[in-house]
């Protein structure tokens, strides 16, 4: 096999994987701190799935409503994440969050104004007060936008259709990572004492998603490969609101902010359903008469918040429910209506969702109902950081973003994503700083290591035959649609892992046609063992946890359990098995959780 | 749920390419880019294309349809006649790497030579103030899903010869959106008639016929920096002045 030396080698202090707002964030951090810093990214630079994102980026600047403040954005995002939050990680978001959004200010962002001309917020789901700031609704193009035009300039080297292989490891730190050019189908070794990861989640791995292609849960096959713990993978979350017509467009986000803005849900007999869907935790704080809903939409501040404005998993479960008692939309979903407010506010404040629907749906949502239902969108489990660092329990390897793990818990807040890829991005440059000023020596990169991982993707081009990759995504899809979706249950959790076996057999046995060059069809043979990966680890953590909670619901299993509170469920491949594992969650910090139990009055009055 | 044809150009740069015939099954709402995706699955699983989103917000889809520059995840097919055979090929105005892909780094170079937004201080509290209406056009400018198709249509870009003198539609668009912010302090002007080329446009509107997010490309972005520039350094009136008072050349037109 070619020598090392032959290889194309490229260093840097740190390699970023990943260039969406967690990976771009990151790389300007660890950039302006003077460190040679690689940008990898599956496809070019400013389309990464940040482009996505639509409602806001969550942070309490108090703009709209001064009453808002750090310790009631950490409360809202510990209910909404059902207490499984790690404590510190939700702290250091709310207090942080504010400066991160202003900074993008100082680097070119225009975030819609209030009167006063400060930047305005939104209501979103979960959030107590008026808290997302954003662009209409696009604001996670106006967050990617900014960090590329500002991050070009820092110093960082953006290496665009570069796809990670694996990881090098020297000792068990890492020297650097393998990668491949997508326009040439070459090998690169990456020579790099740091790695952060900024790799998103695993959506791809169902058939009705948000997601795109890169959604492939490579941070999490090449992690755990390399050592790391992955934790909270039961925990996918399935936004509420997905197109459901026509089908080839099934799944693609409809923002929260259309509800936001005032969107009611109905169901097929015109029952605006989600009054009857209220949680007992949340009761005291939703409307339960449409009259006190129109009254919140009005500006009232004595009324309280409509209950589609519930957070992501009840209002998706809501939404199941209905459909499956008959109850559901032409196409299966329920109706999602905006046309009672004006035509021009709708446009000014949800123009891409006017544009969208209009051009793939041919509905007019300034005088036509929507059609929606539940969309894989998120992960909230991931790979287990340190809170304030960010770094994983393979030295020199850092994860950020929808990647990394811990802000959210059980369930994410809308809007919390976008601020979570800011701060922790931010935060991962600075741990990584850290590592490098105490790491004795530059780990090196193993010829051997190199050679086996090649030898483990030529394959898929080299051999005979083989099964066509996509078949075999799609078999995989269709596994997670029926035994790892919204609703689960024991049963058909452990047919699915059986399942997910055989899936994992086939997917070593794969064939890509033709030759390495911009070739899809070998990029979907890689993508495809770390997507069955992020699978399994999902369908294993959910089989583990014997409860319903936030985004995981089990039918076997009803309600929130005691137990389930005492656990996070973390993951590990063991002699290539993968094992998941009951954590103790530590006893809370007293001052945090002080703050969590504490009643909006004192957290408004600062008494807490 | 129709048999259709399509013609898909295939080759590499460095191969002459040729297009292939393939027919699908094509189902109700489905846009040219399930039918790619579809072709991929069932006959050619190496058939290159980018794309990522799937709602035309990304701007990686971008291809000639029918001879028509378009993202292909916004192109339904119910907008061709039924027994229309759909010819599919990659951006002209870029070197092909594979089939649909073009190499469009050309782009990026152009963007990084743009100099980087330089705000003026904060208030004294900390805070950036601009009022939404002196806002609106940049937002609208900021819009911009970088899809390249307004560079592709354009005439000047398309020619090689004028390509390396011009920054083409998508940067004309980035320099206004940093001209008419309202915290810019940096004066672009210049760089605007020299390096950027912004005398070459002639107007043709091609570039706003194209662009899919409907930003007014040519009369909100291009025609007004146009105008800063011949003022700055046209109008004879203003020519004198900076020769009388030199200091004063550096002075930056906002939207207040």
């Amino acid at each position: 096999m070619i020598h090392l030396d032959e290889i194309q080698t490229i260093e840097h202090d740190v390699l970023v994987v990943g260039a969406g707002g967690a990976g771009l964030r990151a790389a300007i951090e660890t950039s302006n701190l003077g460190l040679s810093t690689g940008v990898i990214t599956k496809s070019l630079l400013g389309k990464a799935h940040t482009v996505m994102a639509e409602g806001g980026m969550a942070a309490a600047l108090g703009n709209v409503d001064s009453r808002d403040n750090w310790k009631i954005h950490f409360r809202d995002t510990m209910r909404g994440g059902k207490f499984l939050n790690q404590w510190e990680m939700a702290a250091i978001h709310a207090k942080e969050a504010p400066d991160r959004v202003r900074e993008l200010e100082d680097w070119g962002a225009v975030f819609d104004r209030t009167r006063t001309g400060l930047i305005n917020q939104r209501n979103f789901g979960g959030h107590r007060y008026p808290r997302l700031a954003h662009v209409g609704d696009r604001t996670g193009l106006e967050l990617i936008r900014t960090l590329q035009d500002h991050g070009i300039h820092q110093g960082m080297h953006v290496h665009m259709e570069c796809i990670g292989i694996d990881l090098l490891q020297d000792g068990g730190k890492i020297s650097g990572m393998l990668a491949y050019w997508r326009e040439t189908g070459r090998f690169v070794v990456f020579r790099a004492p740091v790695v952060i990861f900024a790799t998103g989640g695993a959506g791809k791995a169902w058939r009705v998603t948000s997601n795109s292609w890169e959604y492939s849960g490579d941070g999490y096959g090449m992690a755990a490969r390399a050592g790391a713990e992955l934790m909270d993978m039961e925990f996918t979350q399935f936004h509420p609101t997905g197109m459901v017509w026509p089908p080839s467009v099934r799944g693609t986000l409809v923002t929260e902010g259309v509800r936001g803005e005032g969107g009611i849900l109905t169901n097929s007999e015109g029952v605006r359903f989600m009054f009857d869907n209220i949680p007992e935790r949340f009761a005291s704080e939703t409307a339960d008469t449409k009259e006190e809903a129109q009254l919140w939409l009005d500006g009232d501040r004595e009324a309280r918040r409509p209950p589609e404005l519930l957070t992501r998993d009840v209002v998706a479960r809501a939404i199941m429910r209905e459909v499956k008692a008959g109850r559901g939309s032409e196409h299966g979903g329920a109706y999602l209506d905006i046309s009672h407010r004006n035509s021009d506010f709708v446009k000014r404040k949800l123009p891409s969702m006017y544009h969208q629907f209009k051009e793939l749906a041919e509905v007019d949502i300034t005088a036509q109902q929507m059609e929606v239902g539940p969309t894989l969108h998120y992960y909230m489990g991931g790979i287990r950081v340190d809170a304030e660092s960010q770094m994983t329990n393979v030295p020199g390897l850092f994860a950020a973003g929808e990647c990394g793990t811990g802000l959210h818990g059980a369930n994410r807040l809308g809007g919390n994503s976008l601020s979570d890829l800011i701060v922790f991005g931010a935060r991962a440059g600075l741990g990584a700083k850290a590592y490098l000023d105490k790491l004795s020596g530059t780990p090196t990169v193993q010829q051997e290591q190199v050679h086996e991982q090649m030898r483990s993707v030529i394959d898929f081009l080299n051999r005979e035959d083989g099964e066509n990759p996509y078949v075999v995504v799609d078999d995989l899809q269709t596994t997670m649609e029926q035994h790892v979706g919204i609703v689960r249950d024991g049963t058909e959790l452990e047919e699915g892992i059986e399942k997910l076996q055989k899936l994992k057999e086939r997917a070593a046995a794969v064939k890509a046609h033709a030759t390495s060059q911009y070739n899809p069809g070998w990029n979907t043979c890689i993508d495809l063992r770390n997507m069955i990966l992020s699978a399994e680890a999902t369908a294993r953590c959910a089989l583990q946890r014997e409860e319903s909670r936030g985004a995981h619901t089990r039918l076997d299993f009803e309600g929130e359990r005691e137990e389930g509170l005492t656990f996070n469920s973390v993951v590990k491949l063991v002699d290539g098995q993968i094992e998941a594992r009951k954590e103790m969650r530590p006893t809370p910090p007293e001052e945090l959780a002080k703050i969590a139990n504490a009643s909006l009055e004192d957290l408004e009055g600062s008494r807490v | 749920m129709s048999d259709r044809t399509f013609r898909i150009w295939r080759g590499n740069q460095q191969d002459d390419g040729d297009f292939v015939e393939y027919s699908i099954d094509v189902q109700t709402g489905m846009v040219v880019l399930d039918c790619i995706h579809e072709i991929q699955k069932q006959h050619a699983p190496d058939l290159a294309c980018r794309w990522n989103c799937k709602a035309g917000k990304c701007g990686s889809c971008s291809m000639e349809i029918n001879g028509k520059p378009a993202l292909s995840c916004m192109t339904r097919m119910n907008t061709f006649e039924p027994d229309e055979t759909i010819t599919v090929q990659p951006l002209k105005t870029f070197p092909v790497i594979r089939d649909l892909v073009s190499d469009v780094s050309w782009n990026y170079q152009q963007n990084q030579r743009i100099r980087p937004f330089a705000p003026r201080p904060r208030d004294p509290d900390g805070e950036h103030r601009m009022m939404q209406e002196d806002v609106d056009r940049v937002q609208e400018f900021r819009k911009c899903i970088e899809c390249f198709l307004c560079q592709d249509v354009c005439h000047i870009l398309r020619d090689r010869e004028t390509q390396q003198n011009f920054a083409g539609p998508r940067f004309m668009v980035r320099l206004a959106s940093l001209e008419m912010h309202p915290l810019d302090t940096d004066d672009r002007l210049q760089e605007l008639k020299d390096e950027s080329g912004s005398g070459l446009c002639n107007i043709t509107r091609c570039c706003t016929e194209a662009c899919p997010e409907h930003i007014g490309i040519t009369d909100n972005a291009i025609i007004p920096m146009k105008e800063r520039v011949v003022d700055r350094f046209y109008d004879p009136l203003v020519w004198l002045m900076r020769k009388l008072k030199p200091g004063n050349s550096r002075e930056k037109t906002t939207v207040e």
